[in-house]
């Protein structure tokens, strides 16, 4: 109850009338929230509803056209992230920013603007993560770490300059369950301790688990603030949406045993190329049409390296390596395996699967000039513009990609939107063979939703669809058979039907990925 | 103190188009204020400077000569530049290419056809590309910088020109001056208007050059692939572009059309090799690419910019008595704004005063 009493006694953070226009687009629109102090505050909503944009004012990284943003009662102007630190407000971004090359320490000592010796900074962090839980060696390299560990070199990064108010941006979009459960533990422990938290999710579970209050968003205006605790994660998803989330249908395989094999790697092994990079250990596997096959794993664990290899980014020294329709593609490039009919969805969309400063109808160029010839590009290599700028059109519509302008830049298109973008303009040609890594990570429930159907519906007409993921919710949701990828080496795939969290999760951990059989028989 | 660059979070589109003229303005000004310190009346100084050389024919036609070879070589830079190669030996791709164009006039004098010249063109064109490949090939083969291996090749070319002018290929009837023969009939581009002054067919050389490249960056799949590669290469590699063989392409365009611009100035302007032929036209382009915004169009104009200020730099030599290395300073000049005002549209400045840090939280009601 005191934490109750706290809430409506003070308030951290008041925001009045929040606005940010961008061009045409009101990404914030008059935006209302309050945090009060030992509360964690979740912050709701869709891609492009503008929960970046909020925490981005919030922190300094972009200046609001109007509102008011008032700390502990006083209004402020944060004008630079340097200010928001002062005022006592971090920041967990999505995406890290340590340096592979350096140790932990060296990383903390870096975002420090003080000169504090490393030895000193060190001890600290490591004090402080022992005691908030999260055992942390400031010594070792980054480049050694896993996602989870190097979450939590951020995390002290943010807390040792101790802030009142911590925000969070998808902090479990990378862990495993169990290390999800490690992060909620310290959470609870910050807010014991009187800290505020906003906490940006879409994962609705976990915020009616933890959130004391959540404030939901859509179309850049806030629809309501609810106790999520007594919202069902049906009913928070409504709020986001604004209608019913369709929950993702997916019919039974039909004759999957004797279809043909669209995509097959045997033996693939490669060298890391880069001194951080996972080798890749004599993977297996087939794809036949008709059929989703997911592959689970924790990230950094050969995933990226794998995707590079099947893409034909990085050939193969042997071209039976990697068969895509019962031809030999190991030598062939990605354009290569394109014109063989296979398609590819890159896990980074700026600047792997989409140039940022290209138009979306470029952008529709970038993978689809060699397949797409004579539609698109003329004599001499001359590109046929409208005709490019109408087969944009019809991804934009099919995939409905929410945009501030006709034919906008990829990198002025939120997360999500990009993303439906880009697997739209694979989904676009029709290809025997989808190759998708990560394909809805950071996207909201609608549009996530959708691109999981658009994938199951593509293998349902006769393709080989075969999607890289960390999210297991997705991968039980959509494939017909899950392996795991671990330190390099892709166990066998199991069945969906005998396929269980427990299982899976296990093989993450790295329980011997050669014998998934035997634990499934004794299980 | 310490002073930051702080990544602005919207760009003005509509500075960054007048971008060029703020940099032409200020380097206006800082000119004027130059003259002023050298004792000069600034006015008089830049009206000398600046708009005596376009009063008359002959000297528009002398525009047109300088801005021929600053036309054509930064249009292959553009090329580079977009696609993220640095090539910035241009200089020394026009010198290779003016020396591998006169391999025929210098040393085969007698053999005279209509068909020398459009040979030389050709060979000045394979000469420089061929230099221009040198630093492609060590940037893909053993990752160097080609912006260290590109300028270092520029002494090189000077040099081994010095030495064949005043070697292997000095004049033997030229009284042990260091030049080479002069160039026959044959060899010699013609002027366009030969009644009206000098201007040759290199300015239109570098219209045309212009408006091809222009049309391939802007058109095709290739200019596509050029952009695609600069902007984001990983992207790129995605699309299944190669990088190696665009570092390669970019290099050879640029270094072709440097040296259609050497031999287009030698057999053009000049009509023999001598131990210097082009007063840094090669480093100049730079600028002229730069303040075109790598856009061949832009860069059209961009060149006349740059050739009068060669042209204003002669003229207020002899007017108004201002030593040539004024050129230098104002083309240094122009640069450094250009490059300015481009930093300053994408990135705002900031004072950090290190012990004083909690004056920038500013309360909104102070």
């Amino acid at each position: 109850m005191t934490a109750t009493l706290e809430t409506h006694g003070a308030n951290l953070l008041e925001v009045r009338g929040l606005t940010k226009i961008f061009g045409t687009l009101k990404a914030c629109d008059g935006i209302d929230l309050t945090v009060g102090k030992g509360e964690i505050h979740a912050l709701l909503g869709e891609n492009g509803a503008g929960k970046s944009t909020l925490v981005k004012m919030l922190f300094g990284s972009l200046e609001p056209n109007a509102g008011e943003i008032r700390w502990n009662g006083e209004p402020v102007r944060i004008a630079n992230p340097h200010a928001a630190r002062k005022l006592g407000i971090g920041m967990v971004f999505q995406h890290f920013s340590l340096f592979d090359a350096l140790t932990a320490a060296e990383n903390i000592a870096l975002s420090l603007d003080d000169e504090t010796p490393i030895a000193t900074i060190a001890a600290k962090a490591k004090a402080l993560s022992y005691s908030y839980g999260l055992p942390l060696d400031p010594y070792s390299l980054v480049g050694d770490l896993s996602v989870g560990e190097r979450q939590r070199i951020e995390i002290i990064r943010c807390l040792l300059q101790t802030p009142e108010l911590i925000i969070l941006d998808e902090p479990t979009s990378v862990l495993t369950p169990q290390e999800a459960d490690k992060l909620f533990e310290t959470l609870e422990r910050l807010r014991a301790e009187g800290k505020s938290i906003l906490y940006i999710s879409h994962r609705l579970e976990e915020v009616k688990r933890m959130c004391d209050r959540a404030t939901v968003l859509r179309h850049g205006k806030v629809v309501g603030h609810c106790d999520p605790r007594k919202e069902t994660a049906s009913s928070l998803a409504r709020m986001m949406v604004g209608s019913e989330v369709l929950s993702v249908v997916r019919p039974p395989a039909e004759g999957a045993g004797k279809a043909a094999t669209l995509l097959e790697i045997r033996n693939l092994t490669r060298k890391p190329a880069t001194p951080f990079s996972i080798p890749l250990r004599n993977i297996n596997l087939s794809v036949k049409a008709g059929e989703v096959i997911g592959i689970a794993g924790v990230a950094g664990n050969g995933q990226g390296e794998f995707f590079e290899a099947v893409s034909g980014e990085a050939t193969q020294p042997d071209a039976v390596t990697v068969r895509i329709r019962d031809k030999d593609a190991g030598h062939l490039s990605i354009t290569g395996r394109r014109m063989l009919g296979a398609a590819f969805v890159p896990e980074e969309r700026l600047g792997h699967g989409a140039a940022p400063r290209m138009k979306l109808s470029e952008n529709l160029l970038l993978s689809r000039y060699a397949t797409d010839r004579k539609a698109f590009l003329g004599s001499f290599g001359l590109v046929q513009g409208s005709a490019i700028v109408k087969a944009a059109q019809r991804i934009i519509e099919a995939m409905d990609v929410r945009k501030s302008a006709p034919d906008p830049e990829a990198a002025a298109l939120s997360g999500g939107n990009l993303q439906k973008f880009i697997i739209g303009r694979e989904l676009d040609r029709q290809p025997a063979v989808m190759v998708v890594n990560q394909p809805t990570w950071g996207v909201d429930a609608g549009a996530a939703a959708r691109i999981r159907q658009a994938l199951i519906e593509l293998a349902r007409s006769g393709s080989a669809v075969l999607v890289i993921s960390q999210d297991l919710d997705e991968l039980f949701e959509i494939s017909d058979s899950i392996a795991v990828m671990h330190n390099g080496e892709l166990s066998k795939p199991l069945p969906i039907a005998e396929a269980t969290l427990e299982k899976i999760g296990l093989l993450m951990g790295g329980a011997e990925p050669g014998h998934v059989e035997p634990v499934a028989e004794v299980a | 103190m310490r002073i930051e660059l702080v990544k602005r979070p919207q760009q003005s589109a509509l500075y960054s188009a007048l971008s060029p003229f703020f940099a032409l303005a200020l380097t206006l000004i800082a000119g004027a204020i130059m003259f002023s310190l050298l004792g000069k009346n600034p006015l008089d100084a830049l009206y000398y400077y600046f708009i005596d050389p376009l009063r008359e024919m002959w000297s528009l036609h002398e525009l047109a000569v300088k801005a021929a070879p600053l036309i054509l070589i930064a249009v292959g830079l553009s090329v580079c530049f977009l696609s993220n190669n640095w090539n910035i030996g241009a200089e020394g791709q026009f010198i290779i290419g003016a020396m591998a164009g006169s391999i025929l006039p210098v040393m085969y004098p007698d053999f005279q056809s209509w068909i020398v010249l459009p040979l030389m063109l050709i060979m000045s064109m394979v000469g420089g590309a061929a230099y221009a490949a040198i630093p492609a090939l060590l940037k893909t083969r053993f990752n160097t910088n080609e912006i260290l291996t590109s300028l270092m090749l520029v002494y090189v070319a000077q040099l081994f020109l010095d030495w064949m002018v005043r070697g292997p290929w000095r004049n033997p009837a030229g009284m042990n001056f260091p030049e080479t023969r002069n160039f026959h009939e044959y060899a010699v581009l013609p002027e366009i208007w030969p009644d009206s002054g000098r201007a040759h067919w290199g300015f239109v050389f570098a219209l045309v050059a212009a408006l091809l490249v222009w049309f391939m960056l802007s058109k095709t799949l290739r200019g596509f692939e050029v952009k695609v590669l600069g902007q984001s290469p990983r992207a790129g590699r995605f699309a299944g572009f190669s990088a190696s063989k665009m570092v390669f392409f970019a290099f050879i365009v640029s270094g072709a059309l440097a040296g259609l611009a050497g031999i287009s100035e030698v057999s053009g302007a000049i009509g023999q090799l001598r131990p210097t032929i082009s007063p840094g036209y090669g480093f100049a382009a730079i600028i002229v690419a730069f303040l075109g915004r790598l856009n061949p169009l832009g860069i059209v104009a961009a060149g006349l910019v740059l050739a009068l200020s060669y042209l204003g730099g002669e003229a207020a030599q002899i007017s108004i008595g201002v030593s040539d290395k004024v050129v230098r300073a104002f083309q240094g000049m122009l640069l450094f704004f250009v490059l300015g005002c481009d930093t300053l549209i994408h990135y705002r400045i900031r004072l950090v005063r290190t012990a004083l840090s909690k004056a920038e939280v500013s309360h909104g009601n102070a």
